[in-house]
């Protein structure tokens, strides 16, 4: 008897439930089945993505090398000139790269390695004057990478001339050497690594889980967004977070007339991801975007691109070199800010909750 | 009536439930401690963070810096003398008094299945749940076999009003009629085997969810009253709670449920358990046998019943206090806590706070992470209550580092289910000049949509 009343209750329970179904569908949020092909998505960021954008830095930093090694046998003009084309090059790529702190490159703390910023001028000076350090040592990442080329090749004198001259010495050349030969060999052991067995590990690594690839990269994706993007090279020297500008923490200092540029690659490469577009090219395949509109958001997915096109076009009016936006004109850089920073609210509010990733920083029971 | 309550209070029961019951809580409650200490959540919960969030009302609690470990040993210890009723009045006040200090040291960790132990350790200062079968017992030669029925009910009564008021708490449109937030929830569970990537992807079967969990919650204390349904139901609680389980990060919540449910066995069933314990004990040492009395008489029964019955009445109004606010109560959440609302809503937010100098009109924006533990921004993000009480704690902190005319204002921006997010606080008001009260917050911005429900 309690058998067949509890049988109804739960047969009624069935029938009440899938008559519900039926109209639900255009609700709010209502999205229906999560059948996406998270592996596709993760296929598509490795090879179209990712690997090629590894294979094109790596190119540019092997042109790096040869540009250094000409300059270190002859410090001249010419040879300074080429070099610093090439470390431009190289520089803008990397804005493509950076984002990814993953396998590898998260092991071996990669992005700390090759740009932090502002660079430690007096740790350089001193490295050099000893002549003895270990460039892979924590105490000196702000004293290797980008910013410590870019102090190297523009700000060590006070012209070319100058600098010319202070390439006289063996200890500086030999410093430069061994700052841009890390940056080759630390980015061959990533690249090496992606192209022999981590790809495959990454594509199948589909878990909800703290652990898992596709958490960790839109973790990632969404910190590196947040901090590397609209902190580091537009928030902190216009100084949103502190009581005064700072504007001598913009990225490539030395340099001058390139921070809006890199800034304005980054955003093209978050916005890239974000849209699952290729490195080379402008094909598209899975990404976020297509995985927010095979959960019904696209409302959110176009909303996010809107606000990363604001934030483009609030980029685009600044000057080339953000120090002297922040100096003359500290206003537009705080307006950029304020474009990128609701970019922040949607990826990080609106989007990690349609996924629903299990955060890999919280660790603590649920209610 | 009065006559009818004054026969209820007569009535007697087995001791032998209440003595299982003190048993399976003790050491569950012992092992919680131990679980917590060993995933090294007292150092990154209330050791690390330079700052905690407290209860309103309770912002003298301090936290003991490494001495939190004595206490959680405390906590442990007084449990397992609870389990083995061993100066139990004292054990369970222990328990009560350093597991309750533990939850007041830090909002940010607040879960109902805290409070839920809190409040039942509470109740269980009052019961007579070391007559039977207790090392007390043993060692005053005497246990009692019987206790008075309301002894036994007050558990069951405890339990039923949490499962009926989470039922009550889900009749909601959002619940019922959208599957939210079990339709963000259980589709990313995509990599359970099995049903990952076919029945947690239904719509069918997130609605199916939403309202069994709904008829689960409101009917199943009285199919574990009934004796006829008893045995199915208390199936359905292990089949619920493991599901749940499964399915959410929720600790021991589960089993701590579970284990609870079995009170409603009656006593046949928990003496079979004293003789499986007897049995494991006697191989340790002897059980002398001692003398049963059958009948346990209340001391203090004048101080102990009204005492109980205020107890109850509080906890059946302070679930519907949320009544006298104004506004949706998911979104502002004042009168959320306290009232079993478990699982029930997905909300997540983002909060920017700005330093101004109201003199000079000069700015800057916190960096939450130089102040708060990722669990801390996580939970003050969405809350009003945290968002106020951070928003005093940044206004003191640069003030005594010597920033002058220090206003805090936050933009913020929350969530809810599944909406897209929305303006959260108002960004025109200085939050440092706002006080904390039982007052409705003015400052906090409608929400723009509807809710219905209880």
């Amino acid at each position: 008897m309690k058998n067949r009343v509890i049988g109804i209750v739960l047969v009624a329970l069935v029938v009440l439930a899938c008559s519900k179904s039926d109209d639900s569908n255009s609700g709010n949020g209502g999205g229906t089945n999560d059948t996406f092909n998270r592996a596709a998505m993760l296929t598509n960021i490795a090879d179209n993505i990712i690997i090629p954008a590894y294979e094109d830095f790596s190119t540019d930093l092997n042109g790096l090398v040869t540009a250094k090694d000409n300059f270190v046998a002859t410090p001249n003009q010419s040879n300074l000139d080429a070099l610093r084309s090439s470390w431009y090059n190289a520089y803008k790529t990397w804005q493509y790269l950076e984002m990814f702190n993953i396998g590898k490159a998260e092991e071996i703390q990669y992005s700390f390695k090759m740009n932090v910023y502002p660079t430690n001028t007096s740790d350089i000076e001193s490295n050099i004057a000893s002549g003895t350090y270990d460039l892979l040592n924590v105490n000196n990442n702000d004293a290797v990478g980008f910013p410590a080329v870019d102090y190297m090749l523009y700000g060590v004198a006070s012209d070319d001339a100058a600098i010319l001259t202070t390439y006289a010495s063996a200890n500086y050349k030999n410093y430069l050497s061994d700052v841009v030969d890390q940056m080759q060999s630390l980015t061959n052991t990533v690249y090496t690594d992606w192209t022999s067995s981590y790809r495959n590990t990454f594509v199948a690594s589909t878990q909800n889980t703290a652990t898992s690839a596709v958490n960790k990269l839109v973790n990632d994706f969404i910190f590196y967004y947040e901090k590397g993007l609209r902190a580091n090279k537009i928030g902190i020297p216009a100084g949103v977070f502190s009581s005064t500008a700072l504007p001598s923490k913009v990225e490539a200092l030395y340099r001058e007339d390139i921070s809006k540029t890199l800034a304005l690659e980054a955003l093209q490469a978050v916005q890239d991801v974000f849209n699952g577009v290729a490195y080379n090219g402008s094909a598209s395949g899975e990404s976020y975007k297509t995985y927010l509109e095979t959960l019904n958001k696209s409302e959110l997915a176009n909303l996010i691109n809107s606000r990363f096109n604001t934030a483009k076009q609030k980029l685009q009016g600044l000057n080339a070199n953000l120090k002297t936006q922040v100096t003359t004109d500290n206003t537009k850089m705080t307006e950029a800010y304020d474009a990128l920073q609701l970019a922040v609210v949607s990826l990080k509010v609106d989007m990690l909750q349609a996924f629903n990733v299990s955060v890999d920083y919280v660790d603590a029971d649920g209610d | 009536m009065n006559w009818k309550l004054n026969t209820y209070l007569t009535k007697t029961t087995s001791a032998a439930p209440l003595a299982v019951f003190r048993i399976g809580f003790g050491l569950m409650m012992c092992y919680g401690m131990v679980r917590y200490w060993l995933k090294g959540w007292i150092e990154t919960v209330y050791i690390t963070p330079k700052y905690h969030f407290k209860y309103y009302g309770f912002e003298w609690v301090k936290t003991l810096g490494d001495y939190t470990y004595i206490l959680f040993f405390i906590c442990g210890i007084a449990a397992l003398l609870v389990a083995i009723g061993y100066k139990y009045k004292y054990a369970i006040i222990a328990f009560f008094l350093s597991f309750t200090y533990i939850e007041l040291m830090e909002k940010a960790t607040y879960l109902n299945h805290y409070y839920f132990i809190s409040i039942l350790s509470f109740l269980m200062i009052f019961l007579p749940a070391e007559r039977y079968f207790s090392v007390d017992a043993y060692q005053q030669k005497k246990q009692y076999a019987i206790v008075p029925n309301w002894a036994i009910d007050s558990i069951k009564l405890l339990l039923g009003i949490v499962y009926v008021y989470a039922g009550l708490a889900k009749l909601n449109s959002d619940w019922l009629f959208k599957a939210m937030p079990l339709k963000i929830w259980l589709p990313s569970k995509y990599d359970l085997p099995l049903i990952g990537e076919t029945l947690m992807q239904q719509n069918w079967f997130h609605y199916a969810m939403s309202w069994s969990g709904m008829f689960y919650d409101l009917l199943i204390p009285f199919f574990l009253l009934y004796r006829k349904t008893r045995a199915v139901a208390f199936f359905f609680v292990v089949f619920f709670h493991v599901f749940t389980r499964v399915l959410f990060p929720i600790g021991m919540f589960p089993f701590v449920m579970i284990v609870s449910a079995l009170i409603f066995f009656d006593s046949g069933f928990h003496h079979k358990i004293i003789e499986y314990i007897k049995k494991g004990v006697s191989k340790i040492s002897e059980l002398k046998p001692i003398e049963t009395i059958p009948f346990y008489t209340t001391k203090h029964k004048s101080i102990i019943l009204p005492m109980l019955g205020l107890f109850f009445v509080l906890q059946l109004t302070i679930p519907f206090r949320y009544l006298v606010y104004p506004n949706e109560l998911f979104w502002t959440e004042e009168g959320f806590r306290f009232s079993w609302r478990v699982m029930l809503m997905e909300k997540m937010g983002y909060a920017n706070f700005k330093i101004v100098d109201s003199k000079t009109g000069t700015f800057f924006y916190v960096d939450n992470t130089d102040f708060l533990t990722p669990l801390q921004e996580k939970q003050m993000s969405f809350q009003p209550d945290f968002i106020l009480e951070y928003a005093h704690y940044l206004g003191d902190h640069f003030t005594s580092q010597g920033h002058e005319n220090v206003e805090v204002y936050v933009k913020s921006f929350v969530a809810l289910n599944g909406r897209l997010s929305q303006p959260f606080v108002n960004e025109d008001v200085n939050l440092y000049a706002e006080k904390e009260s039982f007052k409705p917050k003015h400052w906090i911005l409608p929400f723009n949509d509807e809710i219905k429900g209880l």
